[in-house]
């Protein structure tokens, strides 16, 4: 057992380090949206916990330990308390292919992106079974929402992929970053860049496309009954969902780690910023839609235009443009 | 064989480790949060309104034929998958096949399109009397 314990000692690091880094990051994330919601609208935000409201994320974590952990007695109660497991669980697990740097991945699979595209069809389980299991109007509505959502945009999100893997003729990750060491895949596949970022936004559920948990019309949606850990569970798993889209799109269309003079995780930590600070500019900035509209959008248009992607990048490597 | 277990392996210890943690978190919130029990801590939330009914009444959903296609057009996607992993080995040949396949998918959607089974909003108003 001991050598076992030994052998892998690099791997429990690496593991032991991404959960400790990942989920105060997630929660970070948290406060740095509300302070740049503020910026944008022309009020401070957060300010009052430590210096500019940086520890506010671990006020609102002692705070909700300390809640009442009430399990509604109209709900299903096993599913109720699986749901938010599900949700945080599987956008984790997502982060396990991701290649921050050459050499810190916990699993640098050949299946990197199957794995990743799997993990995120999962999440969609625990929103759909906390609407269920609440047993609440709203949640339902919510849960039933999250469904059309997850149906308007689960097909181009592969499909927009595809481009990348033909040009990359790999689904390991790593590779796929090396591959972009020429030019960064957002130059040949910029339609398929923006098809996955529109994809990846209504994957995490991020304002506009935030239909399942619509604050002003379904009062929060599939998480109305919930409270204390397990609300901040879902709330965790949003954030981190956030911060997975943007490593996502770092990796596969931004060059992941790669970049001149500096160090490889700075960069990856630079683009994923930024790519986060985008997506909350999207939220300060647009409105939502129907959920009607949302699907014909998802079918009429970006389908058949990921589709169409698809086929002149295959046409155009074949012969020869890349 | 074993290069498949060395990848997996890691991503198993990762699950269980994250399934750990989570666990542990959600029981020690339950002994240190309190039990507390007002008049309507009971009662469904709906906004101030008292509930009528269970919420698992039935409603149509207008998007099940959108369901529906989900599942074809999903099924149909993946075959796309193993054309784009083996791309270099199959050349001009799998090429115009994947495009047979693709230009079917596009005729089928355009079809669907054209009889109406994807404008949910004028499905949903020709019913009404």
């Amino acid at each position: 057992m001991l050598d076992l314990i030994i052998e892998h000692a690099g791997l429990l690091i690496t593991i032991a380090l991404m959960v400790a880094v990942l989920i105060p990051i997630g929660a970070m994330l948290v406060w740095f949206e509300r302070r740049m919601l503020g910026f944008w609208q022309q009020r401070y935000g957060p300010n009052r916990v430590g210096p500019f409201g940086i520890l506010q994320s671990l006020a609102d974590l002692i705070k909700i330990l300390f809640k009442h952990d009430w399990i509604p007695p109209f709900a299903d109660k096993p599913v109720f308390i699986l749901a938010p497991m599900i949700g945080a669980v599987s956008v984790l697990m997502s982060f396990a292919v991701v290649p921050m740097t050459p050499n810190l991945v916990v699993s640098d699979s050949n299946i990197g992106l199957l794995f990743f595209l799997a993990m995120t069809s999962l999440a969609v389980y625990s929103v759909i079974l906390a609407g269920w299991a609440s047993n609440n109007k709203y949640a339902m509505l919510g849960g039933m929402r999250a469904a059309a959502q997850t149906i308007s945009y689960e097909v181009f999100m592969g499909v927009s992929l595809l481009g990348v893997v033909i040009l990359s003729g790999s689904f390991n990750l790593s590779e796929i970053v090396l591959a972009q060491s020429e030019l960064w895949y957002v130059v040949p596949q910029f339609l398929g860049f923006v098809i996955f970022m529109i994809a990846g936004i209504a994957e995490s559920h991020r304002l506009p496309f935030d239909l399942p948990e619509a604050e002003t019309e379904l009062c929060a949606g599939f998480h109305t009954e919930y409270s204390g850990i397990k609300f901040a569970l879902f709330f965790l798993g949003e954030y981190l969902g956030m911060m997975l889209i943007s490593m996502m799109i770092t990796t596969l269309f931004l060059g992941g780690w790669m970049g001149p003079w500096l160090p490889p995780i700075v960069w990856f930590v630079i683009k994923t910023l930024l790519l986060i600070c985008f997506f909350i500019l999207l939220r300060a900035a647009l409105p939502r839609p129907r959920f009607d509209q949302l699907l014909s959008f998802g079918w009429k248009w970006v389908l058949p235009l990921a589709l169409l992607n698809l086929v002149v990048t295959a046409a155009v490597k074949l012969w020869g443009g890349f | 064989m074993g290069q498949a277990l060395a990848e997996l392996w890691p991503i198993l210890l990762y699950f269980a480790f994250t399934v750990l943690l989570l666990i542990g978190v959600m029981i020690l919130s339950s002994f240190l949060g309190p039990q507390t029990a007002g008049h309507s801590t009971d009662l469904p939330y709906e906004s101030g309104i008292l509930s009528l009914g269970g919420a698992r009444i039935k409603f149509g959903s207008h998007f099940f034929l959108y369901a529906i296609f989900f599942v074809i057009f999903d099924l149909e996607t993946l075959y796309l998958f193993a054309w784009a992993i083996a791309f270099e080995q199959v050349g001009v040949v799998g090429f115009i096949e994947a495009l047979v396949f693709i230009i079917i998918l596009l005729v089928a959607l355009v079809y669907l399109w054209r009889i109406g089974a994807l404008s949910m909003v004028n499905r949903h108003l020709a019913r009404k009397p």
